[in-house]
């Protein structure tokens, strides 16, 4: 089924006043170099999740840069889901009990949905392994292209594949072969495949709900609302209620913080469509948080992007304590509003922060708790991270430059690179 | 107002990063992948660092000098690796073959500790150009100025940082200023801007500063 259309209109031009007109004028003429050519976008979830962010922003983006551009999303039913996220745990490298039966029934649903799409563009690419089998239609045997001959695929793998379940790394490596090229979020997910791997970070919208600039007024009705302090520190981590993320790591680095210094703890998540897990995670965070008035459990429907906005800008020193990470765009969100993040050096959160440079990397619950401690003690050294971390994701994070680097991916297949 | 001889044509550059797929994991690795991978991974890693960094002054010369510090704890090499300049190398080939010098030397001095595992890989990746018309084709020292002011940072680094790479011995805005302005002397101070120890913007600045004066002139 195609995407719903993103909520407001929204075109390179409004992103002048933050990236300058150069900047602009050059995606503009890189563009022009692609007239004619059309795009196809493929992922699992139209709401909810960062790949559905990013190309809720990404896809109005490129049509307006003059590269007409489809989003697609395909359907799977609840089991479909619940396999695929065993296939993303497992590609994590958490324990993954292999049954030919969830198999199946991923082959199962990629026909389906291979009945239902139409690949008639010059590029195609899919987002994460979900829709991976897609590929079928580049030519199925005995049969036409259904597809432009010379058509280019890619596939987009927004997650680390670096330490991947055996079985469930071969089952989907089939699929990655036969792709023109894949992109990664970090050099380190690499695996030995026999196809191109291009390095794509992730990138946030700084116009979108999530991180437009906000009036003091309404961070403030919004901490009131949930309760939340607005006079005392505030230790924050935005995230799925997912174990991966570590919200019981966090909330034991929070009472290690808290025998030294005043604070209250936030944990807000979300949900998306594609984890079934969240709801049995967000018991056990309850259950550790107890009856400690400062632990503030939020579990916020897909539509809080402001108030995850007013979050993170009330937040004194915003947390990412993940035990694996695909990229952790909620760190990108933290450094563009120019907070102090602490996170964990795991998937592509080193390539974010820069020990020391662009905010605090940490190895343990321990470790974190002495790095919050350490610059709600010392508040210079934490606005001078905030300002370096914001010019870091200007650079290299926003989704101008993700616009960017499709762009020039395009044009780098197409051999009009130069 | 004067008038050059030949217009200078400002470009805006990008780069795509290609992973290579060889890593390292101790100094004796990185010596042995350094002395044979691309040329594009050679760049990528060292012109192309000052690009990805423009805005930090601490902490990144190049990815070989700061991985030998942060992942192999070895900071005699990563200052040896760190003094490299490249501005003065008209080719990818010469500094290769200094970082692989530098290296060698590390090797041959402490042999153990060059095949210590380090903290973490060294991921080597390649930079693919994609270069672009401006808008901007200036003919006096005036225009310059406004067509500086306006492009990208990374602009100011396809023709201030690797442009020796290019054919001049001498960076491309020092070039055009020397030789078609005949402002020799404007050229030399250009030439003398330290882009080690200043954000590319302030590099930015600094080339208008010294242009000023000569404008007004």
């Amino acid at each position: 089924m195609s995407a719903p259309p993103p909520t407001g209109l929204i075109s390179l031009g409004d992103y002048v006043s933050v990236i300058g007109r150069a900047e602009v004028d050059e995606m503009r003429a890189l563009a022009r170099r692609l007239e004619g050519r059309t795009i196809k976008m493929v992922n699992s979830t139209a709401m909810g999740g960062g790949v559905a962010e990013i190309l809720n922003r990404l896809v109005p983006l490129m049509n307006d840069a003059g590269v007409s551009t489809r989003w697609d999303v395909i359907t799977g039913g609840d089991d479909f889901f619940e396999i695929t996220k065993g296939f993303h745990n497992a590609l994590h490298g958490a324990p993954y009990e292999a049954h030919e039966q969830a198999f199946e029934i991923f082959r199962a649903y990629q026909q389906q949905n291979l009945a239902n799409l139409r690949f008639e563009e010059d590029f195609v690419v899919i987002h994460d392994p979900q829709p991976i089998g897609l590929i079928e239609a580049r030519q199925k045997p005995g049969k036409a292209p259904a597809g432009p001959r010379n058509a280019h695929w890619i596939w987009r793998c927004h997650i680390d594949v670096s330490r991947p379940h055996p079985q469930v790394w071969s089952f989907l490596e089939k699929y990655m072969k036969r792709y023109d090229a894949m992109i990664i979020s970090s050099p380190a997910f690499t695996r030995p495949l026999p196809i191109a791997q291009y390095l794509f970070y992730p990138s946030i919208d700084p116009h979108s709900q999530k991180n437009q600039d906000l009036d003091e007024d309404f961070i403030a009705k919004t901490l009131e609302r949930f309760g939340i302090d607005s006079n005392r520190r505030i230790l924050l981590q935005v995230s799925r209620f997912d174990r991966l993320k570590d919200p019981l790591g966090v909330i034991q680095a929070y009472k290690l913080v808290r025998k030294y210094t005043d604070c209250q703890l936030v944990l807000a998540g979300g949900g998306a469509k594609d984890d079934p897990e969240g709801g049995q995670v967000l018991a056990e965070v309850r259950e550790a948080a107890g009856d400690d008035p400062d632990i503030h459990l939020l579990a916020l429907p897909p539509w809080s992007a402001l108030e995850i906005n007013a979050l993170q800008r009330a937040a004194t020193i915003i947390i990412q304590k993940s035990l694996q990470e695909g990229f952790g765009l909620t760190v990108t969100e933290g450094l563009w509003k120019k907070k102090p993040v602490v996170a964990s050096a795991v998937g592509g959160i080193p390539l974010q922060i820069q020990h020391k440079l662009t905010g605090m990397l940490a190895h343990s619950v321990e470790g974190t708790a002495f790095q919050v401690r350490y610059l709600l003690s010392n508040p210079q050294v934490a606005q001078r991270l905030g300002e370096n971390g914001h010019e870091h994701v200007k650079e290299n994070f926003l989704v101008t430059r993700n616009l960017k680097r499709y762009l020039m991916l395009f044009l780098s297949l197409s051999g009009a690179a130069q | 107002m004067r008038q050059a001889k030949e217009p200078f044509q400002l470009m805006a550059a990008s780069t795509l990063i290609r992973i290579c797929g060889v890593q390292a994991h101790t100094i004796a690795e990185l010596l042995k992948q350094a002395r044979k991978i691309s040329a594009n991974s050679i760049f990528n890693h060292t012109f192309q660092t000052l690009s990805q960094h423009h805005y930090l002054t601490e902490g990144f010369s190049n990815d070989f000098a700061q991985w030998v510090m942060a992942a192999c704890n070895a900071p005699q090499l990563a200052e040896m690796l760190t003094a490299l300049d490249i501005r003065q190398y008209e080719s990818v080939e010469q500094l290769r073959a200094d970082v692989v010098r530098a290296l060698e030397e590390f090797v041959s001095a402490f042999p153990q500790r060059a095949r210590q595992k380090a903290f973490e890989p060294f991921y080597f990746c390649e930079a693919i150009t994609v270069t672009v018309l401006t808008d901007w084709r200036v003919h006096s020292l005036r225009e310059f100025c406004e067509a500086l002011w306006h492009v990208s940072v990374h602009s100011v680094h396809y023709h201030f940082v690797s442009a020796r790479l290019r054919g001049p011995k001498t960076n491309d805005f020092s070039a055009w200023i020397g030789q078609s302005l005949e402002l020799k002397e404007l050229a030399e101070k250009i030439d003398h801007i330290d882009i080690y120890t200043n954000t590319l913007e302030r590099v930015r600045q600094m080339i208008l500063d010294e242009c000023v004066p000569w404008v007004e002139a």
